[in-house]
């Protein structure tokens, strides 16, 4: 075998006092699929970043096939064959499938479009995905997540890559598109493509990765063969501690129902729903994106009103819940759309903590800054949010520490009856531990709490209850106990 | 497929907007005679040039999800620089040439200082809009320009007025109108401006000079509102340093009539042009209604917004 394809040797790079990457090194072969692990802050986007020609190291030699390696904007990278699949979607959502898969190398005769050819190009680039009738001319915002992930997918392939750098592609995708995915990673691997895959779900690199590099504190720290990784190693390394269970057991026992939902319903996504949530009940809620789950979730919150059916709340019924009433009733909710539903990104912790209930902190509409701070103060004490002061803009904190401001907003309104939507979304595994570790803790101390989420080893890890939803239908509802992972899919899917 | 219906309803939307307005205007008694003959047509395409030409730039920064504020100004100042230039001696080509440049310049200005201070368009324009008024009375010394004959002149009417053929500035309009369309659709500089405002870090990330084609759009927009103003000058055959005063809100409120959205990455030529011409014929309607100025101002207000809104229920329960 030859020098491996993509070689980078003590890498550093510092933003003002911050040293991000202290020395980091990687190999990555030809045709191999490269997990690189690492907690939220480790440096694994400053590395990604540049790698894709974004930031330029302050030290370090980068070589691609034996040759120097030094891209100096997103362009050049993509030129010199290292592609790169964002984690947020970077598709113009107005132009058509075509026209982004070709944005910034677009077939042209003297500025003109060359539509037949740039037809046949996009059509190649999908068809090496495996998807040969794509509809070419459609525009781009019409398509679900994971078309358009596909679409990106496509894109990056134009120029055909020899790296292809993947950055948490499966956070927003549902089990079977993920499936969909590692096909396609398979088939690039095949051709010889090397892939550097980011993901925070570390059973995935079990399944698809051929090695590792994990990275904690902008530092490598280690490096494998995946065949001989475990989960528990992977854990071990990038948070420099073993984590004996991810999944602390709180005790709790279930008391009396607390929210009882009758006949509720919104078509078309949502047909009529009943469930019952009892005093100190963690309830999950599964099932693929667009099963309905967080069409219940928002139905149940008054969030989206609902056609038919009631929500009745400590046994009083209301037949059209509105998000005031809610809160005003003791529910919280959580949106699954942090950046977009839940927080101020440009407020500060402060008043992000607060903002429910900013008229208790004041008198006659004039808010007390002071007693403010002091309640927010409680909440990053409590739940270890780091920040450096309840006055930092919540835009500018990690995104597991943005979930937990928004957690300690439903805790200091206070809510009795929390409904997350996929709290731990994008969120890496040490927080991940805190929030489960948090959601626990409310459980006992007689909270309740509806949790919905895509993935299945949290649901089983945490809930009392589970139940699965399947188009639109909460098609079956058991205790922890009678469920297995198989099992949950199974009903996800519809073939129960 | 009802997929298709709403694309045919996002696509006809200005149109049948604008059969509407001219539906209702033939009906009354008091303008069945006139209103629908060719006459009168003429009349509204003439008026509407100035919009036009202007919406042709301004769908172009709409589209790369920007504004631009400054317009009116833009007008009053190239139009009175053209003015001092023929009472100089200049001729109707160099002056339209030297009225188009410094727009251009003037729009380079603002497309630099949005994309290079990385500032909000809104609020630069807002600034160019007082400086370009300021600089048309400074040098119009506060009064309008006046010169005698020059061809510039009979740009915008005809030798005989009662006759068939339309103005230059008609045919002007409509060749620029093609061609922006064409620019917009069928160039990769005219793509890159719709995927610079639809997402601009992708663009970014695609290697598309961002910066470099923002300053190119306002500078060419610019072009055109210097056009806009050589021929309100040619209009009102003198240069007024205060003429056109909230221009631009007629002007991007003909964009957005025209289906384009304020958030950038959508509009048509070809729906803004229709917008131009729904708020021309709102207007000779009006006067010939005999209803005065200000409720024709609330007509085109109520349009506005009835127009957006319409806009929005038709694409359906998308956000």
């Amino acid at each position: 075998m030859t020098g491996p394809r993509l070689r980078l040797v003590g890498i550093r790079k510092a933003f003002g006092a911050t040293q991000a990457l202290a020395s980091v090194s990687l190999e990555v072969a030809a045709g191999e699929v490269h997990a690189l692990v690492g907690e939220n802050g480790a440096g694994k986007s400053t590395l990604l970043k540049i790698l894709s020609g974004v930031h330029e190291p302050d030290a370090g030699r980068m070589e691609l096939e034996g040759r120097t390696y030094s891209p100096a904007r997103p362009s050049d990278a993509r030129a010199l064959g290292v592609g790169m699949i964002y984690q947020e979607v970077t598709l113009a959502p107005h132009l058509s499938v075509r026209e982004n898969i070709l944005l910034g190398a677009e077939s042209s005769r003297l500025g003109w479009i060359d539509a037949r050819a740039s037809r046949r190009r996009a059509q190649e680039a999908l068809a090496v995905l495996g998807y040969d009738h794509f509809p070419l001319e459609r525009a781009t915002g019409e398509f679900t997540i994971a078309e358009q992930q596909v679409i990106e997918i496509a894109r990056a392939l134009l120029l055909k890559p020899r790296v292809l750098i993947m950055d948490e592609p499966t956070s927003s995708l549902t089990k079977s598109d993920t499936e969909r995915l590692f096909g396609v990673i398979g088939r690039l691997r095949a051709q010889g493509v090397s892939i550097i895959y980011v993901s925070h779900f570390l059973e995935e690199f079990l399944r698809i990765g051929d090695r590792y590099t994990v990275l904690k504190d902008g530092e490598t720290v280690g490096v494998g063969s995946m065949g001989e990784a475990t989960v528990d190693r992977l854990v071990a390394l990038m948070t420099g501690r073993p984590v004996s269970d991810l999944y602390p057991r709180s005790e709790r026992s279930l008391g009396e129902p607390v929210l009882e939902a009758r006949g509720l319903g919104r078509s078309p996504r949502l047909r009529p729903t009943s469930l019952t949530l009892r005093n100190g009940e963690i309830f999950g809620l599964a099932g693929l994106i667009g099963a309905g789950r967080t069409d219940l979730a928002r139905a149940l919150f008054g969030l989206d009103r609902a056609d038919t059916g009631t929500v009745a709340v400590f046994g009083r019924p209301e037949a059209s819940p509105s998000p005031r009433g809610s809160w005003a009733r003791g529910l919280g909710f959580l949106s699954e759309n942090r950046k977009e539903e839940g927080l101020m990104l440009n407020l500060s912790v402060r008043d992000n903590i607060t903002m429910t209930k900013a008229g208790a902190f004041g008198r006659l509409g004039w808010i007390s800054h002071t007693r403010q701070s002091a309640a927010s103060r409680r909440w990053v004490g409590d739940l270890a949010i780091k920040c450096r002061d309840s006055d930092q803009g919540v835009g500018q904190l990690s995104g597991g520490n943005q979930q937990k401001v928004a957690l300690a907003r439903l805790l200091e309104h206070p809510a009795r009856i929390l409904i997350l939507d996929e709290p731990t979304r994008g969120i890496d595994v040490g927080s991940k531990a805190q929030i489960y570790e948090i959601i626990g803790r409310l459980a006992a101390a007689g909270k309740s709490v509806i949790l919905v989420s895509s993935y299945l080893p949290e649901l089983l890890g945490l809930c009392d209850t589970i139940g699965v939803m399947h188009r639109g239908e909460l098609v079956a509802v058991r205790p922890r106990g009678e469920w297995s992972e198989p099992e949950l899919l199974r009903h996800a899917v519809g073939r129960e | 497929m009802t997929g298709t219906l709403r694309r045919i309803a996002a696509k006809g939307g200005p149109f049948i907007g604008l059969i509407l307005v001219i539906a209702l205007f033939s009906a009354p008694a008091e303008t069945r005679g006139y209103f629908l003959t060719y006459h009168n047509f003429k009349i509204i395409f003439t008026q509407s040039v100035i919009v036009s030409i202007g919406a042709l730039g301004m769908t172009m920064i709409i589209v790369s999800g920007a504004i631009d504020l400054s317009v009116g100004s833009t007008v009053a100042l190239t139009g009175v620089a053209a003015a001092l230039l023929i009472q100089h001696g200049w001729g109707a080509a160099p002056a339209t040439l030297a009225a188009v440049a410094l727009g251009g310049a003037i729009g380079l200005l603002n497309g630099a200082a949005v994309a290079g201070l990385r500032m909000p368009s809104f609020i630069i324009t807002l600034g160019m809009l007082g400086i370009a008024r300021g600089t048309a009375k400074w040098l119009a010394d506060n009064q309008t320009v006046n010169y005698d004959a020059s061809p510039v002149n009979g740009w915008m009417t005809t030798a005989n007025p009662s006759g068939h053929a339309l103005p230059a500035g008609v045919w002007l309009a409509l060749a620029l109108a093609v061609a922006t369309s064409v620019l917009l659709k069928k160039t990769v500089f005219g793509r890159h401006i719709f995927a610079l405002g639809s997402n601009e870090a992708a663009a970014r990330l695609c290697g598309i000079p961002t910066v470099r084609l923002q300053v190119m759009v306002f500078a060419l927009a610019g072009c055109f509102f210097g056009l806009s103003g050589l021929l309100q000058l040619s209009r009102l055959r003198l240069g007024d340093p205060t003429v056109a005063v909230g221009l631009e809100l007629d002007i991007i409120a003909a964009v957005i009539i025209g289906g384009a959205s304020l958030n950038g990455g959508s509009g048509t030529v070809l729906g803004s042009i229709i917008g131009a011409l729904i708020m021309a014929v709102l207007r000779n309607g009006s006067q010939q209604m005999g209803w005065p100025n200000y409720f024709q101002e609330i007509i085109i207000g109520v349009v506005i917004i009835a127009a957006v809104f319409l806009d929005r229920f038709r694409r359906g329960g998308r956000a």
